[in-house]
């Protein structure tokens, strides 16, 4: 029988070129005649040269995780063949360049060698054309129709003629080729069902939302893996009414950020690890002064420079308990890169309703994978603006009245004659310094009962979804980008008769208590995966709901596999 | 028809004088704080001016010269030590109708925030600095400053201060600041005379004010003695004579030093889209179809 769920990795090194764009033009030609995609993708950090790897996972029906290891693997050159040998399934695909990689004999996988460079060079006569002549191989060995990626190469030399011709004389070239190759593999797409979807990063998907709920002002200084946040806002804001600044530092960035929502416009900064450690002083200035800010951090594998370009979940405590000083702030994380649109909207409505910093964290395999989107969804979360001083006399005017909900109303200048001073200080209900003990409990609670009225919006099975069985030996509880894996992970355990639930919350602070409580009475054991050492969700579980769960944390800067979750579920119920 | 006195009465009204920028909280300064001064320069200039306190805002740092803004009746912001400049940055650039005065230490604005002065000068953000330099730690209570002199001793220099005094108007004239003034607290009206000029000109300026601290750091000798105005011929475009005026260390000038039409950051970001569109989702996304 065909399979037609299956998972594609192309590795090679970036001073050869073309390993990622060979995937991602693969990806986007597939996606765009209807097939279901979703990529992984890891770079070196040197600056030129290094080996990097782009892997697709491809199929008609829904898919939500990178899935294991891998089915097809293309290998541009002898490292490619011998760092990823080992994680290709059995009964996979060896595709490679037999001009340049010597693969072992006694497998049990299939192997085409083809001598891409040498035709490139010889046959076409065309060398930068290897790349191309590598999608018509894939294109006719595993059934994608090749005038999608001829449609492709139009689009992309379409002010090249020559370079077009060439190009779609290489594509061809490749897919003729693949009729002298014996196919003895299985893999072979379904049909696709022809209808358009969109292929977005996780950064992409946090800029649109961002975007559509009117952020206008952003400031960012470039890190990885954040660094595209920032370059697409230089693009894009201008047109549309906004101002990008790049900052001289993270200070600047949030600052200025700070600055901009003061004077009325919704603003962001994205950043990573470092970046968000020099911005916490800042970030309890917006808190204190209850300025609505959205700070993204796309978190990277630390501490300090660390694995700049590798993933890794480990700012939660940052993000959670960074800065001095008690003060709230809101804590969200998208669990897929379609989840990133609505978690950015969300960002700012919250941020804008509570008046506080909401940090989005993100992290490195969801800023950069894609994945196809049928549609974002813009009805699940409403744009919100914050309320005003509208009506009050500005002589009573309370920036910071006590209220029963934290939130008071925020005059914006130039526009309200309703002036205040945002203070650092300690201060009265009018915005004044007052630095009595009395002052600051008061307004302490008053800014930390938000964080109460947040809870009661977002506690509920929108924002905290439940997978599974109804009552489970195992629950397993995730956050970020996990989830797919996890997802996946139950669906096969289920399959398999076990009894697993998941469940998966999206706002980490504050936590909804409630639909945490009811999930954890229904389950015997509790499972908490998550890709940092110290267990900091985990940490924060049993601080805030005094559970105790089974921590199973994965360093080294790749995702959790769906069947590296279903190992440890089979795992936990053999040791029950 | 309008009647003629109405209409002279209105006006009459709406002439905003220097108590409608006070915010009626008396400054916590110490008496002959050199930063009485300052502040009561800057209530003539915006009433010079005739700027609507809605339409102003002051944002400072931390120190006691940072505490300004709690006394004026415009919009304010009393942020971190530090951070005052990239906090206007912000605040101008998303509301460019908005004037926007930072007022700080030299602690404030030469240490602790000095890695934002040179970016703020070069992008010449229409905003207007002022400076209050005692050339001490105020608030902290008398450790040394980046404006410190060689030698000084304090508490955290008992030893004398080792490092060579900054220049902050050397600084403001090599980082592309488009306006550059140095004033004295003992002379506030010339003091508003230069705020006014630093508030009209379209650009990123700098007035550098020596404000010295009474209680710590008293050096109105010093300066009374070591001021000299500019001459009245001085060519405010030279650039290089006004940074070798600035490297003159036997007199302190005072005056406008350098004047300079460059296109602000703000004016220029806002020309590269002139005709901002109506953000479309469903067209934005077309560029992942
Ligand atoms: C991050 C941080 N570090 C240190 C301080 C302590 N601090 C407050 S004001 C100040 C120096 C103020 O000097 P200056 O800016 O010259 O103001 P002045 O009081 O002299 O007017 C310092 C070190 C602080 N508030 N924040
Ligand atoms: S300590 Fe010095 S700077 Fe601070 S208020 Fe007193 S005189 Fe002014
Ligand atoms: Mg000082």
């Amino acid at each position: 029988m065909a399979r037609d769920d299956f998972i594609i990795r192309i590795g090679g090194d970036t001073a050869i070129g073309g390993v990622i764009s060979t995937g991602e033009n693969f990806t986007t030609a597939a996606a765009r005649i209807g097939f279901q995609t979703f990529t992984f993708r890891t770079y070196p950090a040197e600056i030129k040269g290094g080996h990097a790897w782009f892997q697709v996972r491809i199929s008609n029906k829904p898919i939500y995780s990178i899935g294991d290891g891998c089915d097809i693997l293309i290998a541009f050159d002898q490292e490619a063949y011998e760092l990823h040998r080992p994680n290709l399934n059995e009964g996979g695909v060896l595709i490679y360049d037999s001009g340049l990689v010597q693969p072992d004999t006694d497998s049990d996988i299939i192997c085409y060698g083809v001598p891409f460079q040498k035709i490139a060079r010889e046959e076409l006569e065309f060398v930068r054309g290897t790349n191309v002549l590598i999608l018509g191989v894939m294109a006719g060995l595993f059934g994608l129709p090749p005038a999608s990626l001829e449609e492709m190469v139009k689009s992309r030399y379409k002010r090249r003629a020559e370079l077009m011709e060439k190009n779609i004389q290489a594509l061809y070239h490749g897919y003729e080729y693949t009729k002298k190759i014996q196919k003895e593999d299985k893999f072979w797409l379904g049909t696709a069902d022809h209808v358009a979807r969109l292929v977005m990063t996780g950064n992409d998907a946090i800029t649109a939302g961002a975007l559509h709920a009117g952020c206008r002002y952003f400031a960012g200084y470039p890190i990885t893996p954040a660094t595209d946040i920032l370059e697409t806002m230089a693009s894009q804001l201008p047109r549309f009414g906004g101002v990008c600044l790049q900052a001289e530092d993270e200070m600047a960035s949030i600052g200025s950020v700070i600055g901009a929502s003061y004077a009325g416009t919704k603003a962001m900064t994205a950043t990573s690890g470092p970046g968000f450690s020099l911005m916490t002083e800042l970030m309890g200035l917006a808190s204190m002064a209850e300025i609505p800010i959205v700070i993204v951090n796309a978190q990277r594998s630390g501490p300090s420079t660390g694995m700049p370009t590798k993933l890794e979940q480990s700012d939660l405590f940052q993000a959670l308990y960074g800065g001095h000083g008690d003060f709230p702030r809101i804590v969200l994380a998208p669990a897929s890169v379609q989840n990133c649109f609505r978690i950015s909207v969300l960002a700012f409505g919250l941020a804008e309703k509570y008046q506080c910093p909401v940090i989005l964290l993100s992290d490195q395999s969801l800023s950069h994978r894609t994945e196809t989107i049928r549609e974002v969804d813009t009805d699940v979360f409403p744009v919100v603006d914050r309320i005003r001083p509208n009506g009050t006399n500005p002589e009573d005017y309370l920036r910071y009245q006590i209220t029963d909900n934290g939130v008071s109303p925020m005059a914006v200048p130039g526009l309200d004659p309703h002036t205040y001073v945002a203070p650092g200080l300690e201060h009265d209900e009018r915005g004044h310094p007052r630095l009595t003990p009395d002052t600051h409990e008061k307004m302490t609670a008053k800014r930390f009962r938000k964080l109460e009225a947040a809870r009661l919006e977002t506690d509920n099975a929108e924002l905290c979804p439940r997978y599974g069985a109804e009552h489970a030996d195992i629950g397993i509880i995730g956050w970020g980008a996990t989830q797919g894996s996890i997802r996946e992970a139950v669906d096969r355990a289920l399959a398999d008769g076990l009894k697993v639930a998941a469940m998966h919350p999206r706002v980490l602070n504050p936590l909804p208590e409630e639909r945490l409580k009811e999930f954890i009475a229904s389950v015997d054991r509790v499972l908490v995966p998550e890709i940092n050492y110290q267990g900091q969700f985990a940490h924060h579980l049993t601080a805030t709901l005094g559970v105790k769960p089974i921590r199973f944390n994965k360093i080294g800067g790749l995702p959790f596999t769906p069947g590296e979750i279903y190992k440890k579920i089979q795992e936990v119920l053999v040791h029950a | 028809m309008p009647d003629a006195t109405k209409v002279a009465q209105a006006t009459e009204a709406d002439v905003l004088t220097v108590k409608d920028y006070k915010s009626g909280d008396k400054p916590i300064w110490c008496p002959g704080c050199g930063d009485f001064g300052v502040l009561s320069a800057t209530y003539k200039a915006l009433a010079a001016l005739q700027l609507q306190p809605k339409d102003v805002v002051v944002a400072a740092g931390i120190g006691c010269s940072s505490r300004t803004p709690y006394f004026m009746s415009t919009f304010g912001f009393h942020g971190v030590h530090g951070r005052s400049l990239p906090i206007a940055t912000g605040m101008k650039l998303a509301n460019p109708d908005l004037t926007i005065l930072v007022m700080g230490g030299d602690g404030d604005l030469m240490s602790i925030g000095a890695g934002h002065f040179p970016h703020a000068a070069a992008r010449n953000v229409d905003i207007t600095c002022i400076m209050m330099d005692n050339q001490t730690y105020g608030l902290t209570k008398a450790q040394a400053s980046p404006t410190s002199s060689m030698g000084h001793k304090t508490k955290s220099t008992p030893y004398g201060v080792i490092a060579k005094p900054m220049a902050p108007v050397l600084f403001a004239l090599a980082n592309g600041a488009t306006f550059v003034a140095r004033g004295y607290s003992a002379k506030p009206n010339d003091l508003t005379d230069l705020i006014v000029q630093g508030i009209k000109h379209p650009g990123f300026s700098f007035v550098h004010v020596q404000s010295p601290c009474a209680e710590f750091f008293n050096t109105y000798d010093f300066y009374d003695e070591h001021i000299e105005e500019l001459p009245s011929d001085w060519d405010q475009q030279d650039l290089k004579a006004a940074i070798n005026l600035a490297l003159t260390e036997e007199k302190v000038h005072l005056g406008v030093f350098y004047q300079e039409e460059r296109q602000s950051f703000g004016a220029a970001v806002r020309q590269f889209e002139p005709e901002g569109k109506q953000f479309d989702l469903a067209e934005y996304l077309q560029r992942f179809s």
